[in-house]
């Protein structure tokens, strides 16, 4: 077995274990903390799969903001209630087999797949992705127009967000 | 060198996970916290992808990339509205709301 094997399967273990305690934690705030880890694990599998942009992009946004921003949602609607109840619904069974039905459905769709034991193929040395995703992105024959329509989105959301969460008092 | 396979199980295995807290969980913002690991699950899928069928193009990148900022958006319009939920409800419990049921 190679180091990148073995590398890969202890970032596994970590992304799938605590991937399942977000799940199924009784602490909220905990759960939130488990997220981190999680997106931590994600950010080094793209760096295993030379995606070093996509990894920081990963730690900055998905924990610098988003986990951020969950944990504010998760202290404002705190309620000592919630923390000693139950997390599962009563109907975590059913919800377990669904699970267990997307994963196996998932596994033998991907089984009859005939690419399925295909290994990466070498990269030349002098290959620079961040330059060419960075040119990309603002080349109009390329990605300039889905990146300006995300950025919109994103305004839009935000806008959105503040609207909804901003009751005005005077009504 | 590690298989695609690899990759694609565990991808499968957090999306099902997430599924799991989709569906199971009561606290409002558990639930998206589930939504968060299965569009994880699938940027794993997309650099995957790119890295092992077209790594001289970028596409599968910006897609990721992509999902990124759909994913950010909705996180915040997701909140702000449990934010308001709970203000207005005092709950965030997705059992108790059931007004517009019928």
């Amino acid at each position: 077995m190679q180091i990148t094997q073995i590398l890969f399967l202890i970032f596994a273990a970590i992304i799938l274990g605590s991937a399942f305690k977000v799940v199924t934690t009784k602490k909220m705030i905990h759960a939130a903390f488990w997220l981190i880890v999680t997106l931590f694990g994600v950010a080094a599998l793209y760096a295993m799969l030379n995606a070093g942009f996509m990894a920081m992009v990963q730690i900055v946004v998905y924990v610098g903001a988003i986990a951020i921003l969950f944990i504010f949602a998760i202290m404002l609607t705190r309620k000592e209630l919630l923390d000693s109840a139950a997390p599962l619904n009563k109907n975590w069974t059913v919800a377990a087999l669904f699970a267990l039905l997307s994963f196996s459905g998932l596994f033998t769709l991907l089984n009859n797949w005939r690419g399925f034991a295909n290994t990466a193929p070498e990269l030349s040395a002098d290959m620079d992705t961040i330059t060419e995703l960075g040119t990309a992105l603002v080349t109009p024959n390329a990605y300039l127009l889905p990146f300006e329509v995300a950025s919109v989105l994103l305004l839009a959301a935000l806008i959105g967000a503040v609207y909804v969460a901003n009751e005005a008092k005077s009504e | 060198m590690i298989p695609i396979s690899w990759y694609l199980i565990l991808a499968a295995a957090l999306f099902s996970i997430g599924l799991f807290g989709v569906l199971a969980r009561k606290n409002a913002v558990a639930i998206l916290l589930g939504v968060e690991l299965m569009l994880n699950a699938v940027n794993i899928n997309l650099v995957t992808f790119w890295r092992y069928n077209a790594p001289e193009t970028v596409t599968g990148q910006v897609f990721a990339i992509i999902v990124f900022a759909v994913a950010a958006a909705e996180v915040a319009v997701g909140l702000a509205l449990i934010i308001s939920i709970y203000r207005n409800r005092n709950t965030i419990v997705a059992d108790d709301l059931d007004m517009m049921k019928w």
